[in-house]
């Protein structure tokens, strides 16, 4: 080791007992790591950064990093962070939520925070699962999965989480996994000085539920599997939709303007302050 | 007793429940609000909507209950005075939030107009059934504070007091109106601004790295820094310790509930507040709140002119219950009327603190119209031996 302290340790929070909660193998930590370096080279203050979580293994995120961090409730993280925006524009919110809790009990709030367009970056790690409760499944999990909530198979259809936020009307939408690192930072970047709500799908291995539940065993198998089934948007546009079944697009897949609600909100409240 | 506000005469104006309710609130300091439509708190909304952009904040109608409790903590954490308001699906739906405000110890005011239930009941239509959902709606053993308004002033003036009761302490406060209170208008003098007592959360006095963000500064209640100020900081709602970390060591979620109920109970003699007529010489005393104290007055007047000694108690602060002052009044009183538009919520707690000295009677009514003064009047007479 070259580095006697990792540069990430200046964002770890040093009196948190760690380790953290996550399995060993989980695909959680190398987006913790990317969301880190990300905000080091934009720069931003740590102060001015607020990092707000839902319920479950991705967002228990926030504890270990020294920014302003809201673990708020299951589901509910876009609805702290539209208050904590509109309070004070001047920081830069930031929310991290996982499949269950982005798309499942939180669904209704994540469509009307893309349509309402208040600024705010999100995260929705996705690893199909509902991992912190023990395997069950959730809105991703591909249909007829044997999960521990459906022990013989799921006989739900998965959500496309990008689709239907790219569909509610946010200005940002973009989707790749955790073995793409690279991607990952240039998305991150990208969602974090766009103006208006903006949303980055991470597909993330669950080692422990999810893959066992697909027989991969180990997380290399898992982002083996990442990589062989990961097709990019200039790709899939040259693909059927035969060809792209079972495969995840990746890239930017929205990148757009729309009138910015706590923008218009500014405008509104500086002219009724002038009357 | 309720600090009264030192009023000189205004002028009057003639206000709705709601629109006192929003004056009071924006007095009060009030720069967030979030909420969605819902009879018969919608007016509040809708005049907030108009009011905060004038005042520099922000009103927002969020995509259901759940969602504007949720705007009205983060808002609050970054640094404004926040409020929402609802009746009773609607705060059925907010209970895992004003929990999280209580765990997270997030100041802020809820507004319950009260409609009759259960479930979609009377929309339009008044009750004091949520007396207990705003006790114990949240899971979980936690302790709150509950104010009711009986007039379209002291809708405004109480409005005021749960913002300073919520920033002083800490905590979530309730403001259980009923539908009467919140429709009715009235003309009302409100105090000139310069003569509110308006109170702030508490601030951290020293340096980002000696700030305890759930440390006891020996009143309980922490000092709490706003977003961005540079106290960072973790919030959650999960048991924490002292620093904000989750934690499930015993002795540091014992230290934390202690302390989440003794930054009140410590308080008690400071949150007796009732106003009380005819009660010197009263042999009986009739206890209501809401809507309902408003009838109560007039039938106590009416069986003083019939030569029965009658007193009225209206209480303006529901939770935690004035054991104290409910208590004098049992000893004092040989009988004990309390009308209410419930089954017995409130009676039930009278009757716990009574310990058998006196009579209680009750008199409740649950069709959606309100207690007339005359049936308080015949209860009174019922009663009175």
């Amino acid at each position: 080791m070259k580095e006697s302290s990792h540069f990430v340790h200046k964002y770890l929070r040093s009196s948190k007992r760690f380790p953290h909660i996550w399995c060993a193998g989980c695909g959680i930590g190398i987006f913790m790591q990317a969301l880190i370096r990300v905000i080091d080279k934009i720069g931003y203050s740590k102060d001015e950064v607020v990092l707000v979580s839902g319920i479950g293994c991705s967002s228990r995120l926030p504890v270990y990093v020294d920014f302003n961090t809201l673990h708020a409730t299951h589901g509910r993280a876009l609805t702290f962070a539209t208050g904590v925006k509109l309070a004070n524009p001047r920081l830069k919110v930031i929310t991290i939520m996982g499949d269950g809790d982005a798309a499942s009990i939180g669904g209704n709030h994540l469509i009307h925070a893309a349509r309402r367009n208040v600024e705010i970056v999100s995260f929705v790690i996705n690893n199909q699962v509902y991992g912190m409760t023990g395997g069950q499944s959730s809105p991703t999990t591909p249909y007829g999965l044997k999960t521990t909530s459906a022990p013989y198979g799921n006989l739900e259809a998965p959500f496309d989480i990008s689709r239907l936020v790219e569909a509610a009307g946010a200005v940002f939408v973009g989707r790749t996994t955790v073995y793409h690192t690279p991607q990952l930072e240039r998305l991150i970047e990208k969602s974090l000085k766009k103006d208006g709500f903006s949303m980055v799908e991470v597909l993330a291995q669950c080692v422990t539920y999810s893959g066992r539940w697909m027989g991969l065993a180990s997380p290399v198998e898992m982002m083996a599997w990442q990589r062989d089934n990961a097709i990019t948007v200039e790709k899939a546009a040259e693909m059927n939709e035969t060809e792209l079944a079972g495969k995840v697009v990746i890239g930017v897949l929205v990148d757009r303007e729309r009138p910015i609600y706590d923008k218009e909100y500014g405008k509104l409240a500086r002219e009724k302050l002038k009357v | 007793m309720s600090p009264r506000m030192k009023s000189r005469k205004q002028s009057q104006v003639l206000l709705q429940g709601n629109e006192a309710c929003v004056r009071g609130a924006i007095a009060a300091g009030c720069r967030f609000y979030a909420g969605y439509p819902i009879t018969p708190a919608t007016e509040i909304m809708e005049y907030m909507a108009r009011q905060l952009p004038e005042a520099g904040g922000v009103c927002i109608q969020m995509e259901d209950e759940i969602a504007s409790m949720g705007a009205i903590i983060g808002a609050s954490l970054a640094g404004s005075k926040s409020m929402t308001a609802t009746s009773g699906p609607g705060f059925s739906l907010m209970q895992e939030h004003i929990g999280y405000a209580c765990m997270a110890e997030v100041p802020c005011v809820v507004v319950d107009v009260m409609r009759a239930g259960p479930s979609t009941g009377l929309p339009t239509q008044a009750a004091q059934g949520d007396v207990m959902q705003a006790r114990w709606g949240t899971h979980g053993d936690h302790s709150i504070i509950v104010l009711a308004p009986s007039s379209v002033y002291e809708f405004y003036e109480l409005t005021i007091q749960a913002f300073n009761l919520a920033e002083r302490y800490r905590t979530p406060t309730i403001l259980l109106a009923d539908e009467i209170v919140g429709h009715m208008r009235e003309g009302v003098s409100l105090p000139p601004q310069g003569e509110l007592e308006i109170e702030n959360r508490p601030r951290p006095t020293v340096p980002p790295e000696w700030h305890v963000p759930y440390g006891d500064p020996g009143t309980g209640v922490p000092p709490m820094p706003a977003f961005g100020e540079g106290y960072r900081y973790h919030v959650t709602g999960l048991h924490h310790d002292v620093r904000g970390y989750p934690t499930t060591r015993p002795d540091e979620v014992q230290a934390l509930m202690r302390r989440l109920f003794s930054k009140i109970s410590n308080d008690f003699e400071r949150l007796q507040w009732c106003d009380s007529y005819f009660t010197e010489d009263a042999e009986m005393t009739v206890i209501a709140y809401g809507c309902v104290a408003r009838a109560g007055l007039q039938a106590v007047k009416e069986a003083r002119q019939k030569g029965l000694k009658v007193g009225l108690v209206k209480l303006k602060i529901l939770w935690p219950f004035m054991r104290r002052t409910i208590t004098g009044i049992t000893e004092s009183s040989r009988v004990i009327l309390v009308p209410e538009m419930n089954v017995g919520q409130i009676s039930r707690e009278v009757k716990r603190v009574n310990q058998g000295s006196c009579e209680i009677a009750t008199l409740n009514k649950i069709d959606g119209t309100a207690i007339t003064p005359g049936e308080i009047l015949s209860k009174i007479e019922e009663v009175y031996r």
